[in-house]
């Protein structure tokens, strides 16, 4: 139990790199950005192959990231140059992704498990010593079984940080306000000198750039990049999105990114915890997070209308009572 | 300085729909310069502001700002220049963000911005100073988010966020028109203050003929997408609601019923 959980949140810190992608389109730009699909696998294709040609592993990532930058540039020119609807203008560049990422593959699927990975040469910088450090101090909690490594959860929490830290400011900055305002109030930054179209495609790209990035970490993690990896990948965000500003809240920039990334970090827990149950298949996954991204944003709607009803029940009643004794 | 030759907008040419919102529009604003516009619903009034903002583009005719042709500068360039209010008071500001963060906002509108912070320790200082002159107690809600605010409170902030960079021309859409006549006085009379003080090139759009009259050294009267009237300095302080009315009639006689209940 303890280890199935401790690998949800290894790769739940990876995801949230995702996560923080989605967050910039869907909350901040309010651009629901089907590329997300498509963009993710591409960052996992262009780490793998870069690794495979003897590129090093954090060239490789970069260059991951730098892909899916690319991506979201061409959905971003698609819909503001082109005037086309922002959920279709992804849908085509997701579509356009499948082929172009099946070409950088040249196959269905690209293993990088005898390769050296940017985790393999993180590992060899780690040491035993650090492993073990952690492996007494939850001892203590008398756990007995140990994960093979602290390395890669402690680095990537490092990593997915500096990310959040550098979102934060970046959408604190002059251009950063700007951006924020086209998911708030187009017409008003406009009238304010800003160019909308050009941020706009800022933001699409910077986005994709993280789920690309994310894209390439997990192909590394996962010892493979494959042409179907990124299927449902927007719903995963948004689920991540929507669990993570459900539970922590959204009252600051600074707060809504780290409650994105715990949320990340939540939702593979609860994929954990699902898949341990006896009649839930892993192919069934997809449809549980559909579920649970509809719950999240149906549910508050409902208790909503449910408490409202109440509110004015309740003040009918007192308002009876009160006549009857006058 | 602000000068618009020979302006034409026809809507929906060549339809049954067929609708000439501007015909041959000449209007010249001198620096300095505060000009009401008043006239009935269609008269063209927004479709003239909208032009000038660089929202609409005349199908004839040419825009100039400070002597420099901007009749195909696209409206976020054009608004280096040109400062505007709209009528919706939720149209001016940005809502889920802070007042200090819309403020950032306005305050980049004729500089290039850049990745340093919106909102530094000195902006919030001078923003700070400018709210206070509103006197409506905004200078302590900093960091509120915009959308808390009531309609009367944004449309201040929307006034404040476009006069304090001082455009090169104003252009006020009806801006107290959707608030209840207290607040509308309220918004009046901070207009009034800012653009006696900074002295701004103006152009104001409304629907209430008293405040025509109130503000401003001139006033010019639109029908059908023409000016039809128009008086500054002297001529305009003497004017009362009554000249009006029977300016109007004098010019458009046939429809002044309809118009009298719009235009008073």
């Amino acid at each position: 139990m303890f280890l199935s959980m401790f690998g949800a949140v290894e790769s739940g810190v990876i995801y949230a790199i995702m996560a923080l992608g989605v967050y910039l389109t869907f909350r901040i730009l309010d651009f629901p950005d089907l590329t997300v699909d498509g963009s993710f696998v591409t960052g996992a294709a262009v780490a793998a192959l870069s690794i495979i040609n003897e590129i090093p592993p954090i060239i490789a990532t970069a260059l991951a990231g730098i892909a899916g930058f690319l991506a979201g540039i061409m959905t971003g020119l698609i819909h503001t140059k082109g005037k086309v609807n922002a959920l279709l203008s992804g849908i085509l560049m997701m579509t356009a992704l499948y082929s172009i990422n099946l070409r950088i593959l040249g196959q269905p699927t690209l293993s990088v498990h005898t390769e050296t990975t940017i985790f393999d040469q993180l590992a060899t910088v780690w040491g035993e010593g650090l492993d073990n450090v952690f492996n007494s101090l939850i001892g203590i909690f008398g756990l007995d079984r140990f994960p093979s490594t602290w390395g890669i959860l402690i680095a990537m929490f490092i990593v997915t940080f500096i990310i959040k830290l550098i979102t934060d400011y970046f959408l604190k900055t002059e251009v950063g306000l700007a951006i924020r305002a086209i998911g708030d109030n187009k017409r008003m930054i406009r009238s304010l000198s800003a160019n909308t179209d050009n941020l706009t495609i800022i933001g699409v790209a910077l986005s994709n750039g993280l789920v690309a990035f994310s894209g390439g970490l997990i192909a590394q993690y996962g010892g493979f990049a494959d042409v179907g990896m990124g299927i449902g990948m927007i719903v995963i965000g948004l689920a991540s999105v929507i669990i993570g500003e459900a539970l922590f809240g959204t009252r600051t920039i600074a707060r809504a990114t780290l409650a994105v990334i715990l949320g990340a970090i939540i939702y593979r827990m609860i994929v954990t915890l699902a898949l341990r149950v006896d009649f839930l298949e892993s192919g069934d996954m997809k449809l549980i997070t559909a579920i649970i991204v509809i719950i999240a944003l149906v549910s508050p709607k409902i208790l909503q209308a449910q408490r409202e009803k109440k509110r004015r029940l309740e003040k009918r009643k007192a308002m009876q009572g009160g006549s009857s004794h006058a | 300085m602000l000068e618009v030759k020979n302006i034409s907008v026809v809507f929906n040419e060549g339809t049954v729909d067929e609708k000439v919102a501007l015909d041959g529009i000449d209007l010249r604003l001198d620096k300095g310069d505060f000009v009401t516009v008043i006239g009935s619903n269609g008269a063209g009034k927004s479709t003239l502001m909208n032009v000038i903002a660089g929202h609409l583009f005349p199908d004839v005719g040419d825009v100039f700002i400070n002597d420099k042709e901007v009749t195909d500068l696209p409206e976020y360039k054009r608004s280096w220049f040109v400062g505007r209010v709209f009528q919706d008071p939720m149209a001016g500001t940005a809502p889920s963000m802070t007042i200090e963060e819309n403020l950032a906002m306005a305050y980049s509108r004729n500089k290039k911005r850049r990745l340093t912070f919106g909102v530094t320790k000195s902006r919030r200082e001078m923003f700070k100073e400018y709210l206070a002159t509103l006197n409506l107690g905004l200078e302590n809600r900093l960091n509120a988010k915009v959308g808390l605010l009531s309609g009367g409170e944004r449309q201040a902030l929307s006034l404040l966020m476009t006069t304090f960079t001082n455009p090169d021309i104003l252009l006020l859409d009806e801006h107290t028109a959707a608030l209840d006549p207290s607040r509308a006085e309220l918004i009046t009379q901070i207009t009034k203050n800012v653009v006696a003080e900074s002295g701004l090139t103006t152009l104001m759009v409304t629907h209430n003929m008293q405040q025509a009259l109130d503000l401003g050294n001139r006033l010019i009267m639109m029908d059908k997408g023409q000016i039809i009237f128009e008086a500054r300095g002297k001529e305009k302080e003497r004017l009362t609601v009554e000249d009006l009315l029977r300016e109007f009639r004098r010019i458009r006689g046939e429809q002044f019923e309809d118009d009298r209940a719009v235009l008073g």
